[in-house]
């Protein structure tokens, strides 16, 4: 059920007596009918290639004029003022927020998310896989607004202790350094985005752990390996691609993740000192567009926001182009 | 592998032609000792990752019930009010108590319907090229987009149809056009969905079909198709129930109202998440916040019943390989 294993049409492996299975063209009788359906499908196909070209091209001609006229650098300006007569936008803060965020969520999520699918699929008795891993699709069912609404009232409250603890502790060193907010800092969102894609590794690791060829794993253990030996020399290397991606993957989704975001993120006031603290607020891309959905007054300003989508559209598109990169090339690796 | 093998070189440490008890030892016993040694630090290796695994578990495991809890807990008796199942918002501000969320849930049904009702056609065509006609470049290309299409942000999505619908056509912001954009989020899970069960749609199925002179379209309308449809209506099911929750395109697109309202195409539209959202400035009145939980358990009972059902199909009715 996976939608990102990068399967392909062009994967399919030679039947048994190594020839291709009998598809494609040569098996169409060129009658009305299959040109008729046969059509309607690339079309289908093709409507899919436009939209997502159409996605680019729309956000690219209206964030245009906005950038033309816009009188501060676009990428290195912590200023939104979009409005006005003189429009002044830069993107810094919510780059760093969601970049941050993001990585903090990679950081926790990723070796956890890997964790739990060794321990899905090598640790857990027979009888707890299957419910184990219902269990761990379920948290990826929860509609990410209600993760949201969880964060805000009931995780906050407790992880406020937590931030306290850090900071007095560590709080010498700039990245924790103290800055008076609590409740939605990068810090907080980057745990919250993390318990959101752990599903999402937990699912794709499991499946690539789970085709490790069992002559790699016996091999392992008839030379007398531990199990936890038998995982570091053979299901971990075998499943070290699908990691890669699966961890790409989840990070597209933490970069674009918006209303849970939204829900939990402290605004900065204007012209707020800049500060290297991962306890400092701050929106994201995704939730200062979502924040001011209602303000589309004009071309102008929604050219800002669009601008700033599009940043954001770039970023998950190099993210998750990396993703099917490294599976393609696993794909190459293993036939 | 050479690693666990370099491991157990203290196993092998006797060398052939070295004394095997050392002189005026006891025989074996210091041998044994020196052995046990690099064994112990592995075994507790082991016996560490053990822990740790089972511990990951147990971690990811905590939010899960957490959130669980906390949702049923809390938003429970809004749904035994009776008003709740019949009722709209009309006239409830934030500091009254309950009022009903059936505008809601029948906007949201409304709203992922007609997004199934475009997506899902496209996605299942778009699967079937990829799987039945596809080859070379355009497949490829499909694929690649469709990869890119799964990653594309809900707030891009919605972005991009505002561009278009608003922007660019000048029309207004509606149900219709939070629809569009949920169509875009839709259409990949449906068609990777898809695509996995025609691929396990047995070959000798289409030979045996062909051989029989049947023409390929209706090959794959009555063979293919038809043999894996319980795994498509699977699919489509748990891309609704994915879509079901989206919210930040309906807060770009689809602003909410209080009232009644069945019309897609003009106006606001009411839908689950956004009835939680608009009590999100005053969750520490306690009004709020129970119409806030209450909306969330309504709206995670819909996708996990979506989610229950599409795994029932899935069970009873998969292909068999």
């Amino acid at each position: 059920m996976s939608t990102v294993t990068g399967v392909s049409a062009a994967d399919q492996a030679p039947g048994p007596d190594g020839k291709q299975p009998l598809q494609g063209d040569r098996a169409s009788t060129g009658r009305f009918g299959d040109r008729l359906f046969g059509g309607a499908a690339t079309v289908s196909g093709v409507v899919v290639i436009a939209l997502v070209s159409l996605i680019a091209v729309f956000l690219v001609v209206q964030a245009v004029p906005a950038l033309m006229n816009n009188s501060e650098s676009f990428f290195t300006s912590r200023v939104w003022a979009p409005g006005g007569e003189k429009p002044a936008f830069g993107i810094l803060e919510f780059l760093w927020t969601t970049v941050t965020a993001s990585t903090i969520a990679m950081l926790v999520a990723v070796p956890v998310g890997v964790a739990v699918a060794l321990f899905i699929t090598q640790y857990a008795p027979t009888w707890m896989r299957r419910p184990a891993a219902g269990l761990v699709d379920l948290l990826a069912a929860v509609p990410s607004i209600v993760y949201g609404l969880w964060g805000l009232i009931a995780f906050a409250p407790v992880f406020k202790p937590v931030q306290g603890w850090i900071e007095s502790a560590l709080g010498w060193f700039p990245l924790f350094a103290p800055t008076g907010i609590s409740g939605g800092t990068i810090f907080f969102i980057g745990i919250v985005l993390a318990i959101m894609v752990l599903p999402i590794v937990t699912a794709l690791s499991r499946e690539v752990f789970d085709q490790t060829p069992i002559a790699h794993k016996e091999g392992a253990l008839a030379l007398g390996a531990t199990q936890w030996e038998m995982i570091r020399t053979a299901v971990l290397p075998f499943g070290r691609p699908g990691v890669i991606s699966a961890s790409m993957l989840a990070l597209g989704r933490a970069l674009g993740e918006t209303i849970a975001v939204t829900f939990l993120v402290s605004a900065l006031s204007d012209g707020s000192p800049w500060t290297w603290s991962l306890f400092n607020g701050g929106e994201t891309f995704a939730s200062k567009i979502a924040n001011n959905a209602a303000e589309f007054s004009n071309p102008g300003k929604t050219g800002a926001y669009i601008a700033a989508g599009l940043v954001l559209f770039v970023l998950t598109f190099v993210v998750n182009s990396i993703a099917r990169v490294v599976i393609e090339r696993r794909k190459a690796f293993t036939e | 592998m050479s690693t666990a093998t370099d491991r157990r070189v203290p196993d092998d440490q006797v060398a052939p032609g070295e004394p095997v008890t050392p002189p005026g030892g006891r025989p074996g016993r210091d041998a044994l000792s020196e052995m046990s040694h690099p064994h112990r630090g592995r075994m507790a290796k082991d016996v560490v990752a053990r822990i740790v695994m089972w511990a990951a578990f147990a971690l990811a495991m905590v939010p899960l019930v957490w959130i669980l809890g906390t949702v049923i807990g809390k938003g429970f008796h809004m749904l035994t009010t009776a008003t709740w199942w019949t009722g709209n918002q009309r006239n409830i501000n934030s500091d009254d108590f309950g009022g009903g969320a059936r505008h809601a849930i029948e906007g949201t049904l409304t709203m992922v319907g007609f997004t199934a009702l475009i997506a899902v056609p496209i996605g299942i065509l778009t699967a079937v090229y990829l799987v039945e006609y596809g080859r070379g470049r355009l497949a490829k290309a499909i694929s690649f987009t469709v990869d890119i299409l799964s990653g594309v942000p809900s707030i891009v999505a919605a972005l991009f149809i505002y561009a278009v619908w608003v922007t660019t056509f000048g029309l207004g912001r509606s149900g219709f056009a939070a629809a569009l954009a949920l169509v875009l989020l839709m259409i990949p899970v449906v068609v990777r969905s898809t695509e996995e069960m025609l691929k396990l749609v047995p070959n000798e199925l289409r030979e045996a079909a062909y051989a029989l002179g049947v023409p390929k379209w209706v090959t794959v309308v009555k063979v293919v198709l038809r043999t894996a449809f319980s795994g498509i209506v699977t699919g489509v099911l748990l891309g609704i129930a994915r879509v079901m929750g989206e919210t930040a395109p309906l807060l770009i697109l689809a602003p909410y109202t209080k009232n009644f309202q069945r019309d897609l195409f003009n106006g606001n539209f009411p839908t689950l998440p956004m009835m939680i959202n608009q009590d999100r400035g005053d969750f520490a009145l306690s009004t709020a916040a129970e119409r806030m939980w209450g909306a969330a358990l309504t709206l995670i009972i819909l996708v996990l019943l979506l989610n229950v059902i599409g795994r029932v199909i899935a069970h009873f009715g998969s292909v068999k390989k």
